[in-house]
């Protein structure tokens, strides 16, 4: 049993790539090893730094098993010619050394061959070269030492098993026993015996390998920092699984936002320093900002990390004063006079301008408002101001403020309340887990903007194919669903789409374009609804009433159905149902004849019989009047 | 450390990294990279070392004077080392040595950021570079210029000197960095030298350049250019092609570029750039 260590030292890996980079390598290494049937022991441990990609494989048998092949030549008796044509092929010198089996349709040479084993040693370095060139980098490039394309130029590779070195063909790029430590740390070149000893040496030279263990070390340096000033962590998954990929020796430092900027909105302030500095925010108890910003860096100074804090201040009051910059310039103009410069911006170049997107949205209003029974006014202003923001500096520094500031310079500008939010809001909700607008003048603003985007972009034939979907409809389509039943919204969606689709008749029929969305959002329903834990079964009974469109109701038959059958009255009934369907078609076959007529009382004849038949024409008369509500 | 000793310094040290330290190229550019140094350098099989300050214009980044981080002309220090040697990241780290910057003081961090000029047709991949939160180079292999594989591959550096500048001296704002180390009444300070032309060419570029006298020299630019292709003489075709690189920006500020006339007007300078990176190719081979 032998062990691998394998480390590609490379410049600098972008953070995004690592966790995909590593897992790739992991897995098409042990599928390799599998297919050259050596099978390790032990499962197959991967790290990955800003620097390194390490693969351990432990329990490595030091050679494949050996193979028999059966391999049946001529029948015995065969011309001398053809005999001697087997035995080349087979690398064997006489009929000697073949069996003669009995097998159907006569005797027949078999040559028995028995293929050794190689040794791992020989078998593994090109195995992991093919792992290593199959790594599929979003982007790669050529650099002078090898003929590999890869992220970054390769440093070295230290490939050894059982602490012997395997000759991997990488051109110029060095492959041995050595390898570096943290590039400021420890700066020496290391030389390595064998896995034990490698982990230990890294961690001597200050390297923390393990991408989990560093990302815990940055989170608990976070909470005890916040902690020790009496505030709380501005939780961020996404910049701390970042940062875990910026860093080798992770030390976080705190520093100080001057006061001036505290009175920056809050957005901003998190956004500033996250989008460019990678920042983590802090909170005062009350949840308002705290006027102090993490990061974390990746060199120990001999000075205690003064010189870094301060350096890193001075950058955040660059930023922040830029913000302010803008802040206070987009607030010298009115949000409603930017109105003008959406008809410069193209929304998307079959679909006109920013401005007609408006126009557009404000058309659909006509419809939305008073199903919705949103203030017809305060909506229609919303949506005359719901792109204004991007024609703002700070939304042009900062794209995902869109919406947000739209909130605060129109509260600025004096707006109602309810138009700010509904700006803010029309964007919501992002994903399966954002919060979904509740008054109703965002829910306007909001359904009309993606019906509007959807509408269009069905119309010029951009409907998501596949894993491509670069305009995010599905995540529209999902908006609509949530808005629509987290409201209990009571809207026929067809007659809506149908109105979406108007102003897109030089692309297409509406109809067309209507019933396209109209199916598309029912799947997406469907998928969504799945994910709530409805049956598939349920689901389909209920979608086959194609004319429905009244997502809430279909919601609530889809419940009802579900619950019912659920209970011991649904089985019964399901037990009773299908042994009567069974009886009448075993009927309909014996008479060759349908029995699908309207039923005749005078026929009947039990008492059970009679009632029966009056209660379901009761029953079915009051379930008609309620299904049709 | 003054503006001007730190150029020196930059200069003397790539210097002895066997540059050849060129001057400033003489038509209006964004960029160190499209200096002939490298994007014509960048190309073919020869090695090539230089280094050189390239003063940069960008108009819609002009502020009048008056946002301390912003300008619309900056300076570059542009490296470039062709092949990439393999230990480009250890030469640039001691560069920043060589201006006081030293590693066990401070935070460098190498973080992705790809390089495309789409007007050159050119891109790499590579980072910027952050001393301790405040970006002050990027750091680029070269893999294609005018649409041309780079063979061998090139490691081209930049320095933004302003940045650079205000971290080594610890100012906020560009126009009161010490322009040349000296005291008292000799003192000139970056607003000094550059204030003045920072407002009256951002009133150029915002408000009074011509449009319409703009479009005539870019087909004017477009069409020398073509004409200086079709001869075989591939650096003054480039200089066409610079100019309407030049003549487009200022388009573009002042505010007279649609978005699908943006795209439009960089395919045309792209075409332009492609047509003298191959006529510079072949005139290298006869």
């Amino acid at each position: 049993m032998g062990e691998l260590l394998l480390e590609l030292l490379c410049e600098e890996i972008p953070a995004r790539m690592q966790l995909d980079a590593i897992g790739f390598l992991q897995g098409v290494i042990r599928q390799r090893l599998l297919s050259a049937n050596i099978r390790a022991t032990e499962p197959i441990e991967s790290y990955v730094t800003p620097r390194r990609m390490v693969i351990i494989a432990r329990g490595i048998p030091d050679r494949q098993p050996d193979r028999t092949e059966e391999r049946r030549g001529p029948r015995v008796g065969a011309p001398q010619s053809a005999v001697a044509g087997f035995l080349r092929s087979t690398g064997l010198s006489s009929t000697a050394e073949l069996e003669e089996w009995e097998l159907p349709g006569g005797k027949f040479y078999v040559a028995v061959l028995v293929h050794r084993g190689r040794p791992a040693i020989e078998v593994l370095p090109d195995l992991i070269r093919g792992a290593i060139a199959g790594v599929p980098w979003p982007k790669s490039m050529r650099y002078p030492a090898s003929s590999l394309r890869w992220v970054r130029p390769l440093t070295s590779v230290l490939c050894l098993f059982d602490g012997q070195v395997l000759p991997l063909p990488l051109d110029r790029v060095p492959v041995g026993r050595t390898t570096r430590g943290h590039r400021f740390l420890s700066p020496g070149e290391i030389c390595v015996g064998k896995t034990a000893d490698y982990l230990e040496r890294l961690r001597e030279a200050r390297v923390v390998l393990d991408q989990n263990c560093r990302k815990e070390t940055i989170r608990q340096g976070l909470e005890g920092a916040v902690a020790a000033e009496g505030f709380s962590l501005k939780p961020d998954a996404g910049l701390l699984e970042e940062v875990t990929g910026l860093v080798e020796f992770p030390i976080v430092l705190a520093g100080a936002i001057d006061a001036d900027f505290m009175t920056l909105p809050p957005e901003v302030l998190t956004t500033a320093m996250r989008a460019h500095q990678k920042y983590f925010s802090c909170l005062q108890p009350d949840g308002t900002p705290a006027p102090r910003f993490l990061l974390v860096a990746n060199n120990v100074t001999v000075d205690g990390g003064k010189t870094v804090i301060a350096g890193n201040e001075r950058v955040l009051r660059a930023r922040l004063a830029d913000a302010r910059f803008f802040w206070d310039q987009d607030r010298r103009v009115k949000l409603s006079s930017r109105i003008e410069a959406l008809a410069d911006r193209v929304f998307h170049a079959k679909l006109g301008s920013l401005h007609d997107k408006t126009c557009r949205m404000d058309d659909l209003a006509d419809f939305l408002v008073p199903v919705i029974n949103a203030s017809e006014d305060l909506a229609r202003r919303a949506i005359f101001l719901a792109k204004a923001d991007l024609s703002t500096q700070m939304v042009a520094e900062f794209p995902e403020l869109q919406g947000v500031m739209g909130r605060y310079y129109s509260l600025y500008d004096g707006e109602d309340p309810r138009v700010a939010n509904a700006i803010a809001e029309h964007y919501k909700p992002l994903g399966p887990d954002d919060t979904c607008p509740s008054s109703p003048e965002s829910i306007v603003v909001a359904l009309s903007d993606k019906i509007d985007s959807l509408s269009g972009f069905f119309a010029i034939g951009q409907a998501p194919t596949g894993s491509r979907d670069p305009f995010a409809l599905r995540r529209a389509a999902l908006g609509v669903i949530r808005l629509i039943l987290e409201n209990g919204l009571r809207i026929r969606l067809r007659e809506c789409l149908l109105l979406a689709a108007e102003p897109f008749q030089s692309f297409r029929k509406k109809a067309d374009i209507a019933e396209q969305l109209f199916n598309f959002i029912a799947d997406r329903l469907h998928i969504h609804l799945r994910s709530q834990g409805f049956e598939y079964d349920v689901l389909s009974a209920i979608f086959q009433r194609g004319s429905e469109d009244d997502l809430v109701r279909l919601v609530l038959r889809a419940r009802v159905l579900q619950d019912f059958l659920a209970s011991d009255d649904g089985a019964s009934l399901l037990t009773a149902y299908r042994r009567a369907s069974n009886i009448v078609a075993v009927e309909e076959r014996r008479g060759s004849r349908k029995y699908d007529d309207e039923v005749d009382p005078a026929l009947l004849h039990q008492q059970e019989e009679r009632v029966l038949f009056d209660r379901l024409a009761e029953v079915s008369d009051r379930a008609g009047t309620l299904l049709g509500r | 450390m003054s503006f001007q000793s730190l150029i020196f310094d930059l200069q003397r040290f790539w210097a002895e990294q066997g540059c050849v330290i060129l001057q400033p190229y003489d038509v209006e550019v964004g960029a160190g990279t499209f200096h002939p140094a490298t994007a014509s350098r960048a190309l073919g099989p020869e090695p090539w070392r230089a280094a050189y300050v390239q003063p940069s214009r960008r108009p819609t980044d002009g502020r009048y004077g008056e946002n301390p981080n912003r300008l619309q002309q900056h300076h570059q220090l542009q490296v470039i080392l062709k092949p990439a040697p393999a230990d480009s990241r250890d030469l640039y780290l001691a560069s920043l040595a060589a201006i006081g910057i030293d590693a066990g003081l401070h935070d460098i961090r190498f973080v992705e950021d790809d390089w495309e000029s789409p007007t050159l047709g050119a891109w790499g991949l590579g980072w910027e570079v952050w001393v301790d939160g405040m970006e002050v180079s990027q750091f680029a292999y070269f893999q294609q210029v005018g649409g041309i594989e780079c063979d061998p591959v090139s490691t081209e550096l930049t320095y933004g000197l302003e940045r650079l500048a205000m971290y080594v001296q610890g100012v906020e704002s560009m126009f009161d960095l010490d322009y040349n180390g000296a005291s008292g009444s000799g003192r000139i300070t970056y607003g000094q030298v550059f204030k003045r032309a920072e407002r009256e060419f951002s009133a150029y570029n915002f408000e009074f350049a011509d449009t319409s006298r703009l479009v005539a020299h870019f087909a004017d630019a477009e069409i020398e250019c073509r004409a200086l292709v079709e001869r075989g003489l591939a650096l003054p075709a480039y200089d066409q092609c610079l100019k309407a690189s030049h003549l487009f920006n200022l388009l573009d500020a002042r505010g007279a570029v649609s978005v699908t006339e943006r795209a439009a007007y960089i395919l045309r300078v792209r075409a332009l750039a492609t047509a003298c990176c191959e006529t510079w190719l072949a005139g290298t081979g006869g």
